[in-house]
């Protein structure tokens, strides 16, 4: 009888999830309503969970609910933790959610409804979280080892070399990418300016509230820190009102990454407790409560999406970036779907907080659905605007036109109706001078989620706070991401160069302390100035070059898990996660060639060089501006040899070990039995 | 009543993990140390490095 109600209850979610997914594929010319999308992702995510990780766990991981984990083996009560499964949960998830699943979805609405949507779910079930799921249960065999060293163990020196390369020149992109999109989020806009600068002063109150007046009072503190920014929110609202303060928070984009920079530099050189930490507080405070937020909102308003399934830009002319939906929707959305950034948090703190074997898979596959449901939201959100409205926000000045009413003039055209007067209204409502060109995602995720919870809470009325809280949630994402990942290439960066001179590698020496700081902040705050300056350039040639970044990483982590996987002599089962590699390296070399050489200017990198070169007369800045693409391109082309390298090295290594060649002996920690088995059992 | 009151106890327990409120308590067990601004000032320092080296996905 059990078996039976099980059957009919996975039978019914099988149903629900094939209906949704036939209406959000095949309904053509009307609108759906938005929760069409997340009944197909809550069904998949269920079946995949139910039926994919279970195979997964039993054969190919293999979990050994007898076997003990780093957690208990190694326990010192700082790194090594037993952890209530639920807890690892929450502190994986925090670590893995940031803005990327947010931002990238609603750049990939250019394209439609769709092809996003699509790539979220079957990407996070068959990629995304088979990645971070199975990352997370090797780093776990191997006593928390990170993704570097297991990639050095397992394939090759020269892996570790490559990967740990790759790692560096990820995040140094990302952090150029993510600095952009606040940069045009605040940009001419005092409201965002001043609540966002007033993040600073918040966070460093509570870094001396907790070290100080109540010291390991962090949720409380978090909660005092939420509030000043709720009021620093209206307080934006004055100061945007007032001519004078206006005035002074009215930046443009070279003052703001000027800012940016400085704040980084400075974020990385002070120590942990002042602004770090509760900075991270602060953010994962209010990153968990906006996304319960924001998932409570659609599912009481039901919103229907405006934007068609698929627009005329899946032909590659797309004015929110260049390139067809093959492959540019796929690295345009990366964290909701697969994320290499992940591989490194799955092989970073989490498997050293794992109590058992068994917990793994709701943590590494778990976590990963929750993330690709945020991916789902940020859909909802952008494409609940009116088409016309998403494209004059999101589209640069160059591609539509140079005034707003060439902007919509050249978008109603394509067939996306929307008059100045629409705009004019949007812009006001929400407290903003003017929403044309505000490129790079975060504006039109803001004013989708405006909408959804002006709707749900508070009416028109509300919508500029709402608008402004959204854009402070996103900024204080980005600059958390900003601080941390600066510091994390700062530690990489001195382990590197300590192996040259020993000083150097000290990470309490002060004079490396700020060479190194400067180094990184230099690097990522390079591609941000050239993001800033090329008016055909910024986020339409960063976003694609860090989606690259991440899914190679992403290539990286599934070539160290292919290896495992063929090491266990579990060959038969190696397509989990072949099928992903495959599927990535094809989208990743097939997207940073076309970088490199297409021939349309507004897709590749060395033809619009040449572009700028022939033109006549000759533009301002041309020779910074053809060396800015000529260096975009020789990065891309680095990454691809880097990959190249890890693949070229695993493949050898599986022929080998598959061929009998060479004996299969992975460096799997020895088995302990578990103490908590025995407990269970008394 | 009780299905809410468990499902919000370990909520609470979730977010004092996520927010380093369970470490200050195990620190405070292992060390026999009293909560205090010397105390979180050892913890803080001992966690130092670890949390400045914890990336944070985009």
């Amino acid at each position: 009888m059990r078996e039976l109600r099980k059957i009919l209850i996975w039978g019914a979610v099988a149903i629900a999830g094939a209906l949704a997914m036939g209406t959000i594929a095949l309904r053509r010319g009307e609108p759906i309503n938005a929760m069409w999308l997340v009944v197909a992702a809550l069904c998949s995510y269920s079946l995949g969970y139910r039926f994919y990780s279970k195979f997964l766990t039993a054969k190919v991981l293999a979990l050994d609910s007898q076997r003990a984990t780093p957690a208990e083996r190694l326990e010192n009560g700082r790194d090594f933790i037993p952890t209530n499964k639920w807890y690892v949960f929450g502190h994986h998830f925090a670590a893995i959610a940031g803005p990327g699943p947010l931002v990238g979805p609603v750049l990939a609405a250019q394209f439609g409804y769709l092809p996003g949507t699509l790539w979220i779910i079957v990407g996070a079930v068959f990629c995304g979280c088979v990645q971070d799921f199975v990352i997370l249960a090797f780093s776990v065999r191997r006593d928390g080892k990170s993704l570097g060293q297991m990639a050095r163990d397992e394939i090759s020196k020269v892996a570790g070399v490559v990967a740990f390369t790759a790692v560096l020149s990820i995040i140094v992109v990302l952090l150029a990418v993510v600095a952009l999109v606040v940069v045009n989020a605040l940009k001419s806009s005092p409201w965002g300016t001043f609540t966002i600068g007033m993040t600073i002063p918040i966070a460093l109150l509570m870094g001396v509230y907790l070290r100080y007046l109540r010291p390991g009072r962090v949720m409380e503190a978090s909660v005092i820190g939420f509030l000043l920014v709720m009021l620093a929110i209206f307080g934006g609202q004055w100061v945007s009102h007032s001519h004078t303060a206006a005035a002074i928070f009215t930046l443009s984009g070279s003052a703001l990454a000027v800012l940016i920079i400085l704040y980084s530099f400075a974020a990385s050189t002070v120590p942990v407790w002042l602004l770090l930490a509760p900075r991270d507080y602060l953010s994962t405070f209010v990153k968990l409560g906006t996304i319960a937020m924001l998932t409570i909102g659609i599912v009481l308003i039901r919103p229907t999406l405006q934007m068609p399934a698929l627009t005329r830009f899946i032909d590659g002319t797309g004015p929110v970036f260049a390139g067809n939906m093959f492959p540019f929707a796929f690295i345009t959305v990366a964290c909701g779907a697969i994320s290499g950034f992940h591989a490194l948090i799955s092989s970073g703190t989490t498997p050293k907080m794992i109590a058992r074997e068994p917990q793994v898979r709701m943590v590494g596959y778990g976590a990963m659905m929750a993330e690709s449901l945020v991916g789902i939201m940020a859909v909802i959100a952008a494409c609940t605007l009116q088409p016309g409205a998403y494209f004059a926000v999101n589209s640069g000045a160059g591609l539509v036109g140079q005034t707003p009413a060439a902007a919509v003039a050249t978008i109603s055209g394509w067939g996306f109706p929307v008059t100045l007067d629409q705009m004019n209204t949007m812009a006001k409502d929400v407290g903003e001078d003017t929403l044309f060109f505000r490129t790079g995602g975060a504006p039109a995720f803001a004013l989708g989620m405006a909408k959804i919870f002006s709707d749900s809470l508070g009416g028109k009325a509300v919508m500029a706070l709402w608008y402004h809280f959204a854009i402070m949630f996103e900024a204080l994402f980005i600059l958390t991401v900003l601080d941390a990942g600066t510091r994390v290439a700062r530690f990489m960066l001195q382990d590197a160069l300590g192996h040259i001179w020993a000083p150097l590698g000290r990470t309490s020496w002060y004079p490396s302390i700020v060479a190194t700081s400067a180094l990184v902040v230099g690097a990522w705050g390079y591609f941000l100035w050239q993001g800033i300056h090329d008016p055909l350039g910024g986020i339409n040639s960063l976003w694609p070059l860090f989606g690259i970044c991440n899914q190679l990483l992403a290539a990286v982590a599934l070539c160290v898990a292919t290896t495992i996987i063929v090491k266990m002599g579990k060959a038969r089962y190696m397509w989990v996660t072949l099928a992903p590699l495959c599927w990535l390296v094809a989208v990743t070399f097939t997207a940073s060639w076309q970088k490199i050489f297409h021939s349309n200017p507004l897709i590749g990198l060395l033809a619009h060089a040449n572009q700028l070169l022939a033109l006549n007369p000759a533009p301002a800045g041309l020779a910074r501006r053809v060396f800015n693409d000529r260096l975009d391109a020789v990065f891309a082309g680095f990454l691809v040899l880097l990959v190249t390298v890890i693949v070229v090295e695993s493949a050898l290594q599986w022929m080998r070990v598959i061929s009998g060649s060479k004996a299969a002996i992975t460096s799997e920690a020895p088995f302990v039995s578990t103490r908590y088995a025995a407990e269970e059992a008394a | 009543m009780k299905p809410i009151h468990e499902f919000l106890g370990h909520l609470l327990a979730a977010l004092r993990e996520i927010f380093d409120e369970n470490a200050y308590q195990r620190f405070l067990l292992r060390t026999g140390a009293a909560v205090s601004v010397e105390s979180y000032r050892t913890f803080m320092q001992e966690r130092e490095v670890g949390m400045a080296k914890r990336p944070r996905c985009c």
